[in-house]
């Protein structure tokens, strides 16, 4: 348990605005309740997420390193991101600033050109918001405020794909006991046991959910999600958590979509871990933005006395 | 044990499925043999992708499994292959399991997890073939691809 975490700087990202707004009202809420204090940063810029990464992989490291240079010049230390996508930009970004010449020159040129201070690597630290609760309030911290427990509650804790690769821009990652691991990764698992719930063994935490493809190949993505589906439920799960609102709201359409095309019906319920962890202190469906999710889990909720 | 070297994606999919809705007492039955086919199953799956790649599949091991030799070898030079590295490493785990100990209540449990666990690579190989240069759009895979990175002079 950390005491830098306690005040962080907060990137929502784009999909937090959007189809994440459940992601985002939770984690603020999560934050308030835990006495955790988190700024916006101001005028922040998409991430460059997949589509200007894969055209240009170095203007994406430009508007990730701009979000970075705001975190610097408000003064903070430390940026939280709870998508997996801005998360792994960032960290992304940080990484090619720190080795890569040609990016620190671009970087360089446009953010003059933008009249903003150029970003250099290590002034500010990128976490996700799973290191955020892990860190700054812990599970032994977690356990003294659980008001609800999620006792009985199992759950297949879902990181998807970017959270942990490249492993390589993770540095911190691997590091023994207490780090994260990039291969089973486990702060979503240890929080939510911190809360109560009973975790189940998931074979596919860091499998693909089709995100890239939801669009240009729907039909993939559906059965992807469809086999993370199954398998969660072959596993015993009543619910899947999720830390990345790409693939929450993957989860979440293509399991309506498995229905309608597949004639496959799932019952696995999809929520974010900051909704189960707000819910298991108190908190209200509502607070946490239940009703903003399409995945329906109210009667869940309501049978595991969680509101 | 039905040798996946000579089906087609569709048809180890169609298998994999097979094994998942299998009676536990069936699957117990053929427990080991089972679980040599799901590796074996993994291996074709990454076989097809290397052979459409125009590669000749390693015979090599990587910490005495063939599986993760393909993967590394699929891999290079191709980042977004790395999406099914831990996908990969579940199978050998799940193939480990019932391996040691075919005996365990849990086996029938493990190896549908099993075969499940190759259906994602099975799907995600498949997406990759379907849709040849959309395999190259994935959300982990880009920030590797410097090589091909266009400066933005276009800014």
């Amino acid at each position: 348990m950390s005491g830098k975490y306690k005040k962080v700087a907060y990137y929502p990202g784009c999909a937090l605005e959007g189809t994440g707004h459940a992601y985002n009202r939770s984690t603020k809420a999560l934050g308030k309740e835990l006495g955790l204090e988190i700024t916006e940063l101001k005028n922040w810029n998409c991430c460059g997420a997949m589509e200007v990464k894969n055209i240009d992989p170095k203007l994406q490291t430009y508007l990730s390193a701009r979000n970075l240079s705001i975190a610097e010049d408000m003064g903070f230390e430390t940026v939280m991101a709870p998508c997996n996508g801005c998360y792994h930009n960032l960290k992304k970004a940080e990484y090619d600033l720190a080795h890569d010449q040609a990016s620190r020159e671009v970087n360089s040129r446009l953010s003059e050109k933008a009249g903003h201070n150029t970003y250099a690597a290590g002034k500010v630290e990128t976490i996700h918001a799973l290191d955020w609760i892990k860190e700054a309030v812990g599970e032994e911290g977690l356990k003294a405020r659980v008001k609800n427990s999620l006792k009985g509650l199992k759950v297949a804790n879902y990181y998807g794909c970017m959270y942990t690769r490249p492993r390589h821009i993770f540095p911190e990652k691997d590091q023994g006991p207490g780090s994260e691991s990039t291969s089973k990764p486990h702060f979503m698992d240890d929080l939510l046991a911190a809360a109560g719930a009973e975790n189940v063994d998931y074979p596919l935490k860091t499998a693909c959910c089709g995100g890239a493809h939801t669009l240009s190949d729907s039909d993939t993505s559906t059965k992807l999600v469809l086999n993370l589906l199954t398998t969660a439920e072959a596993c015993g799960a009543d619910v899947i958590a999720t830390e990345c609102p790409t693939c929450h709201t993957g989860l979440e359409m293509h399991q309506v979509r498995a229905e309608k095309v597949l004639g496959r019906k799932t019952s696995v319920k999809i929520l974010y871990f900051t909704q189960l962890l707000g819910m298991a202190l108190g908190l209200s469906p509502r607070k946490v933005g239940v009703h903003e999710n399409m995945s329906d889990s109210s009667d869940l909720i309501r049978a595991k006395g969680l509101g | 044990m039905t040798d996946p070297r000579s089906m087609s994606l569709d048809e180890i999919s169609v298998r994999l499925d097979e094994i998942v809705v299998t009676p536990d007492a069936a699957l117990a039955a053929a427990a080991s043999e089972l679980a040599d086919e799901l590796l074996a199953a993994g291996e074709a799956i990454l076989q097809t992708w290397l052979i459409a790649r125009g590669e000749t599949p390693t015979d090599r091991m990587v910490e005495g499994f063939r599986l993760l030799a393909l993967h590394r070898q699929g891999a290079r030079g191709e980042p977004s292959f790395n999406a099914c590295r831990e996908t990969c490493r579940e199978l050998v785990y799940h193939h480990n399991l019932v391996r040691l100990d075919p005996g365990n209540p849990d086996t029938a449990r493990r190896l549908r997890l099993g075969a499940m666990v190759g259906k994602h690579l099975a799907l995600f190989i498949g997406g990759k073939l379907e849709v040849a240069g959309l395999g190259e759009f994935c959300c982990s895979s880009r920030p590797l691809r410097q090589s091909e990175a266009q400066p933005a002079e276009t800014m």
